[in-house]
């Protein structure tokens, strides 16, 4: 993980992963890219990116332009942005709130119990320790959305449809980030240092606490970043267990999209260029970390 | 370890006395805290999960042998009569047909296409986070507001895709209309907002092969080419079965990209031509007449069909890749 976080002064920084393209070994010529390898990625970078400029430029137009050709930014957007917001059947500034809620708490919830989970997987012996890693392994690979029809049932029973913690509880807890986590406290926190903490008579809470949860940091950051950007662009459950007066943004644009406004563009592109600038902002300021944690990902397999 | 659990123990006698009782409890304290805390600590990611994950998806099989009534709120057994009905439903195999299709169009080329970007990606280069940061920007934007831009994108009339067309001379393609036009337009959203995720995963395992490998190749006389296919490859084969099961299961679930292509409507085209069983799944369970029992029972067969064509999947990769022992 390439991250610039400082670690607590008792912590050795992890030895992962190595960057080895740093050395410059006899063959590394090999692995110098040529000008036709920046074309292509430059490229790739520009035909991921267009959409995005694309649907920004449309957001400041105004209707009558939208399909005009070539592309050219209009003098609309505030005009689009107030007409979207003043739109009261998406309460899109409600959903705004509703989303930065949940993704809060979800978020926090999650780094919580995985580097609490994580550390007794990694630093602490008991018995089918590794028969429970296992089965958090294999919880990431059941397809959660398929039991959406008794998971509503369930909330009309305990009357949580249309509420806000119909899109918190059931996301609380995550096994991908549990392993994420246990990984890291593997390579983080030496056994040692857990050792000098129980001798001065911490208990294991206080362990946490005090010596696991600052070492893990930086793996923390990047979960929850990752965490964050996942429970914001949620769209199915929050659309089926929620109700137009309640949305979450992604609820809000689909309302924008459908029915009587459906022919208003430029203020639904408004809508998700408002939707998206927040995760936008959040990546050009922690590109790094994410990309780092994204690659950690595939250490995991 | 036991020295790490022994050692407050041991310690705690050497030490100058405290006063007994108080020492006595701690000590027994000190005790129930390493047998048993460690299970407080992993508790509550099984009670979560096992309430709001697991169970939902098992109770699927519950569910789906009952029939539900909207109008008086009653259910009643059924049998599997809900999944013999479904097997009659052309709408049913409408569904499928459109998923499996709209699977195998997004998934083949966009693992391929991220494993290329992959290998690009693997070089000493310069603004190495930026580039990184460009191919994976798509995947920070939500599903919702692609299938919006996208349904724009691909517009009939005046949409960009057909306008380029226009401009080298193409007949406009009617993308909703026609089923592999439209097909092809969703693979494309999903396509754009993961080749770069998934190039990135590759990345991170390129990067734990060591480099003498391909140093001691290229002194034999391999090709750049070669050596892509013969060491890279075989070696991250973990890591490609991995990204293989879980666009798997994302894919074959795909409901908001379809959903927002069609204006946000679940029926997905006139004639349903792109409408895939998880939209389907839902038209069926909450609008109208709220069968949740012939939703729960198509939930059950596609989360077959997922660990039927994940296995297939692996086989196949597996078979294809030869992976070396190491």
């Amino acid at each position: 993980m390439t991250t610039t976080q400082t670690l607590p002064r008792s912590v050795a920084p992890p030895p992962v992963p190595p960057r080895r393209r740093r050395g410059r070994l006899p063959g590394a010529q090999l692995w110098q890219a040529s000008p036709l390898t920046y074309l292509a990625l430059i490229l790739g970078g520009v035909l991921s990116i267009f959409p995005i400029v694309w649907s920004f430029i449309i957001a400041s137009r105004d209707n009558s332009a939208v399909y005009e050709m070539p592309p050219t930014p209009g003098d609309q957007l505030f005009t689009n942005i107030d007409r979207m917001l003043a739109n009261e059947d998406a309460a899109f500034v409600y959903g705004l709130v509703n989303s930065a809620v949940v993704s809060t708490v979800v978020t926090i919830s999650v780094i919580f119990f995985s580097s609490l989970a994580g550390f007794a997987f990694a630093k602490l012996k008991f018995r089918g320790s590794n028969a429970l890693l296992l089965i958090i392994i294999m919880t990431m690979m059941v397809p959660t959305q398929l039991g959406v029809i008794p998971l509503y049932l369930m909330m009309v029973e305990l009357g949580w449809t249309g509420t806000l913690q119909a899109v918190i509880v059931p996301f609380l807890v995550q096994g991908f980030g549990v392993f994420m986590m246990r990984q890291y406290a593997m390579s983080a926190i030496s056994d040692e240092l857990i050792e000098a903490a129980r001798l001065d008579g911490c208990s294991t809470w206080r362990i946490y606490w005090n010596v696991v949860l600052p070492a893990l940091r930086p793996a923390a950051a990047v979960l929850g970043l990752l965490t964050f950007m996942q429970t914001w662009n949620e769209f199915l459950w929050p659309f089926i267990v929620l109700t137009p007066d309640t949305p979450t943004v992604q609820y809000s644009l689909k309302i924008l999209s459908s029915g009587l406004y459906q022919t208003d563009y430029v203020a639904l592109f408004a809508g998700t260029a408002l939707a998206t600038l927040p995760l936008l902002i959040v990546f050009i300021i922690f590109g790094r970390q994410i990309i780092g944690g994204i690659m950690e990902g595939a250490v995991k397999s | 370890m036991s020295s790490a659990v022994g050692a407050p123990r041991s310690h705690a006698a050497s030490r100058p006395p405290l006063t007994p009782p108080r020492r006595r409890r701690s000590y027994r304290l000190g005790r129930w805290d390493l047998k048993y805390s460690p299970y407080l600590y992993v508790a509550p990611f099984f009670v979560l999960f096992g309430v709001f994950g697991l169970f939902p998806v098992l109770y699927t099989v519950y569910v789906s042998l009952f029939d539900y009534e909207l109008l008086s709120g009653t259910k009643e057994f059924a049998g599997l009569e809900n999944y013999r009905l479904l097997l009659e439903d052309a709408q049913f195999w409408n569904a499928a047909y459109n998923t499996l299709g709209i699977f195998v169009l997004s998934t083949m080329p966009q693992l391929i296409a991220a494993l290329m970007l992959a290998n690009l990606l693997n070089r000493q280069m310069r603004a190495r986070t930026l580039l990184r940061m460009g191919v994976v920007i798509p995947n920070i934007t939500s599903v919702a507001a692609v299938g919006i831009i996208f349904a724009l994108i691909f517009a009939d009339r005046y949409g960009l895709i057909n306008w380029l067309l226009g401009t080298v001379g193409f007949d406009p393609i009617a993308w909703r209309d026609n089923r592999f036009a439209s097909w092809f337009a969703i693979a494309f959203m999903v396509d754009w907002r993961w080749t770069g995720y998934n190039a990135l995963i590759y990345l991170g395992a390129m990067q734990a092969i060591p480099k003498d490998l391909y140093e001691s190749a290229s002194l034999d006389g391999a090709s750049t080419w070669r050596q892509f296919w013969t060491i890279t490859v075989p070696l991250i084969r973990p890591t490609i079965l991995f990204t293989i099961i879980i666009s798997t299961i994302g894919g074959f679930q795909i409901f908001t990209e379809p959903l927002m292509y069609g204006n946000g409507l679940i029926r997905g085209g006139v004639d349903h031509q792109f409408q895939t069983l998880a939209m389907y799944i839902y038209e069926k369970t909450f609008t109208g007449n709220a069968e949740y029992g012939y939703g729960s029972a198509m939930s059950w067969l596609l989360f077959m069909m997922i660990i039927i064509f994940a296995l297939i999947n692996f086989a196949l990769v597996r078979r294809s890749v030869k992976g070396d022992k190491k």
